[in-house]
């Protein structure tokens, strides 16, 4: 960063200024403008790739309320058809939350630099581990269905190692910075590396741990409802179905049922998450 | 009795809740298995499998080093003017309305209103609103811009509000005391406390809009999921391969410089 800062004030030297007293001051150029130049430019770029054009925004947008409008009220006969895939789709969160989660502890075991001497393992787990974080559940989901088949597998499977991705890095920064002291005790001892991370490391990270597990839960609720639009299986096979049939009114009633299971399981969860804290 | 044993027997016990909340998780664990059905595997998975983890390590460099508008490179630059644009509509169109939603500014029902409307829009995942702005305005890089600026407001203007909620209210009066205009009050009061914060958020949910950007291109609406979709369904692993390399560097390097921008931009 020094570097940077070093050829900035070399390009906008800075100002110099005379105080009451004769003193000279220098006083640093902003790099605001600098920044905001930068800004523009990308901003002009940006709308020029994208074909943004404020004349089709005004002549169509209106036709995204009325999309909107149609959707209330929701028809409220489809809401028998909708249970099987609201409960898959929550079946397929909560069992690759959990497999995640229980997956999570050893990776993250693997990943703590201050638990596994071997750099090279430490290093490999983390890259694999910010991949997987990385790739778009969707992606994976899409991926997944090319392996598994289509169906509540392979969203289950895309789901379960994202968990595993988030989890296990919020693990291991945990782990990293837990208090070792117990854990050389227990070395000293004669328990293996294993048994003094059972005894005296997981008791430290294990209530935070939990509540990223619930936490991450939440969110996968979430992504688990348009896993199938790539046919991973889930309540996002009937939306897309019925956007495309331009029935807007049973969206209406699908994004109605997911708003309501999602604030019930962020309720639940919080209320864990709170006793946890 | 030593201290040893008094210190274990005086912990706390609470088994009963424990076991039950066990009871109750596995109780819903065994009942999630029902959702997956393993008679759907087909046989060629474990090819496929293999072929996808060849294509992911040989990729088609080529299209991964290619800059003219059908590269990697090219679409990459396209996802991210789809996020940047978007993320700076959302932002500023998140202002009035996080504004609009802070209890300490306007009236009780005026911010429930708004905060019941932040909800809904969040709610809705980003791939639904690309579908509806498809219906509305046709496929491409547009509609992604529009879909990441209507996404982004929910969170945005959430987050805006915390950092409004938390204004120090006692420099505005201080400056009230010295006889400071209302302008003067927001221009040196106001902005350079929520500056900061809102330039941290923004950086914050451009971060995120670039994921969602790279998923929109499944529906169509620009980027570079879609050419990731093509590839996929002609089982061309190797610019698969090429794609979600070029993706997954492009993610984490902007999570890397986010991260510092943010951290500068919050210690100043």
């Amino acid at each position: 960063m020094k570097g940077n800062m070093l050829m900035f004030d070399k390009l906008f030297p800075p100002k110099q200024m005379e105080l009451p007293n004769g003193k000279k001051v220098m006083e640093k150029r902003s790099p605001i403008p600098f920044v905001i130049l930068v800004l523009f430019i990308a901003l002009i770029y940006s709308i020029e790739v994208t074909d943004f054009e404020l004349k089709i925004l005004f002549e169509r947008g209106i036709q995204f309320f009325i999309i909107v409008l149609e959707m209330i009220p929701p028809t409220w006969e489809y809401l028998p058809h909708l249970w099987q895939p609201l409960m898959d789709t929550i079946k397929m969160s909560l069992l690759g939350s959990v497999l995640g989660s229980v997956v999570a502890v050893p990776a993250a075991y693997l990943a703590a630099s201050n638990l596994i001497q071997r750099k090279w393992i430490v290093n490999v787990t983390k890259i694999l581990l910010s991949i997987l974080r990385t790739l778009p559940t969707l992606v994976t989901a899409l991926i997944a269905t090319f392996i598994f088949g289509l169906g509540t597998l392979a969203g289950t499977v895309a789901i379960f190692l994202f968990t595993l991705a988030y989890v296990g890095k919020l693990l291991y920064e945990q782990i990293e910075n837990a208090d070792m002291g117990a854990f050389e005790a227990m070395e000293s001892i004669g328990m293996t590396r294993v048994q003094a991370f059972r005894y005296a490391i997981f008791p430290q990270v294990l209530p935070n741990f939990l509540s990223t597990s619930l936490f991450c839960f939440e969110g996968n609720v979430r992504y688990a409802a348009i896993l199938g639009y790539v046919g991973a299986g889930g309540i996002g096979l009937l939306l897309n179905e019925r956007i495309g049939w331009r029935d807007y009114a049973s969206v209406g009633m699908i994004l109605l049922m997911l708003a309501i299971t999602v604030f019930l399981i962020e309720t639940v969860s919080e209320h864990f998450r709170k006793r946890l804290m | 009795m030593d201290v040893v044993e008094k210190q274990l027997y005086a912990s706390p016990r609470n088994y009963r809740y424990l076991i039950t909340t066990s009871i109750i998780l596995f109780g819903l664990f065994i009942w999630s298995l029902t959702a997956v059905n393993i008679n759907n595997i087909e046989e060629s998975g474990l090819a496929i499998a293999q072929n996808i983890i060849l294509g992911i390590f040989q990729p088609d460099l080529e299209l991964l080093l290619n800059v003219s508008d059908k590269g990697v490179l090219y679409l990459l630059v396209e996802t991210i003017a789809i996020a940047f644009l978007g993320t700076i509509i959302g932002s500023f169109l998140a202002v009035p309305l996080a504004f609009l939603s802070a209890s300490n500014i306007v009236p009780k029902p005026v911010s429930f209103i708004t905060r019941l409307l932040l909800i809904a829009i969040r709610t809705v995942p980003a791939l639904i609103y690309g579908l509806m702005f498809i219906r509305v305005i046709g496929q491409g890089p547009f509609t992604g811009v529009l879909t990441i600026a209507l996404v982004s407001i929910g969170m945005l203007a959430k987050l805006y509000v915390d950092a409004i909620e938390d204004l120090d209210t006692s420099i505005l009066e201080s400056m009230t005391s010295i006889g400071c205009t209302t302008f003067e009050k927001i221009r040196y009061g106001i902005i350079p406390q929520l500056f900061a914060m809102f330039l941290s958020i923004m950086i914050y949910r451009f971060d995120m809009n670039l994921r969602e950007a790279s998923v929109l291109g499944l529906v169509g609406a620009g980027g570079i999921g879609a050419p990731l979709i093509f590839a996929m369904n002609a089982y061309r692993w190797n610019e698969v391969g090429s794609i979600l390399i070029g993706l997954v560097v492009l993610i984490l390097i902007v999570e890397w410089s986010s991260n510092r921008l943010r951290n500068k931009l919050v210690r100043g």
